[in-house]
């Protein structure tokens, strides 16, 4: 009941970030009614690096402490953190057409380290597949997912590190919220979107992780049934011969 | 095409992706509750 009332709750700030974005906040001097694409394009991306960072804290927890609700919160982060980089990086190709004048850039650091963390995540996914070992597949989707990381700060501070197209951040200290470089209009909206799109992101991740213990418990249901039978139809020993 | 044709795209995509993703959810949870309701 709760998970539902954040469901509808978060539809509802959605609703309400998307209307300003869109019809109330007016649009800029310099990039027209592009800007508007900014706001949920930067909540994408502070929610994959959220998500991608509770998965490498939860592989951490899974390694450390051997429970599997450990796994099911990484692949939920892993899964969800996956959608919000294509969106992220969707959002980013939009504003970039009008704006830069391209799509894409491979010469660009922060577009290059993002196109990787999503193939990295993606990988990550894709690894989770290869074994029906729950417990060696939450050890090898840890490992990666510690090293998928890596790539979090490198796409954060690529614009600081590197020059590129991708401008530095708007926001990136407490400091600069309170004296932002941005109209406080523009600032606004974007911590309503990030605010409503984060309320989102917490009901998908409760959501995935729901279903991941209920798959977890299926798979171990199945693994007891399959030892019962052989236990029940034990192989003559001449046929082991 | 126009700047409110990238807003569109951008809003559409993002906004239709997350609900689509939710509803993808949603139909996942109840597809393995049906399952473990057979299995019990």
């Amino acid at each position: 009941m709760k998970t539902r009332i954040l469901g509808v709750v978060a539809l509802a700030a959605i609703v309400a970030a998307t209307f300003v974005a869109l019809v109330v906040v007016p649009p800029d001097q310099n990039q027209g009614d592009a800007q508007r694409i900014m706001y949920p394009h930067v909540a994408s991306a502070w929610l994959a690096y959220l998500s991608f960072g509770v998965t490498a804290l939860a592989g951490i927890g899974w390694l450390w402490k051997r429970d599997l609700r450990f796994d099911a919160v990484a692949v939920s982060g892993a899964e969800i953190g996956v959608m919000f980089t294509a969106f992220a990086i969707w959002g980013g190709m939009m504003w970039g057409r009008p704006v830069w004048g391209v799509f894409w850039q491979w010469e660009d650091p922060r577009l290059t380290t993002t196109a990787l963390l999503l193939a990295l995540y993606v990988g990550y996914l894709l690894l989770r597949r290869l074994t029906d070992d729950p417990e060696r597949r939450a050890t090898r989707a840890a490992i990666v997912g510690l090293v998928a990381a890596v790539d979090i700060p490198i796409v954060h501070f690529s614009v600081e590190w590197w020059r590129g197209l991708h401008q530095t951040a708007t926001i990136a200290s407490p400091d600069k919220v309170l004296n932002p470089a941005a109209p406080m209009a523009f600032v606004g909206t974007l911590l309503g979107m990030l605010a409503a799109f984060t309320l989102a992101w917490a009901y998908l991740m409760v959501r995935r992780y729901q279903l991941a213990r209920r798959e977890l418990e299926r798979e171990e249901r199945g693994r007891i049934e399959r030892i019962v039978e052989a236990r029940s139809n034990p192989v003559p020993s001449e046929a082991l011969r | 095409m126009t700047d409110a044709g990238y807003v569109i795209a951008a809003y559409g995509v993002i906004l239709g992706g997350l609900g689509l993703y939710a509803l993808a959810l949603w139909r996942r949870l109840r597809g393995a509750a049906r399952r473990d309701d057979d299995a019990a």
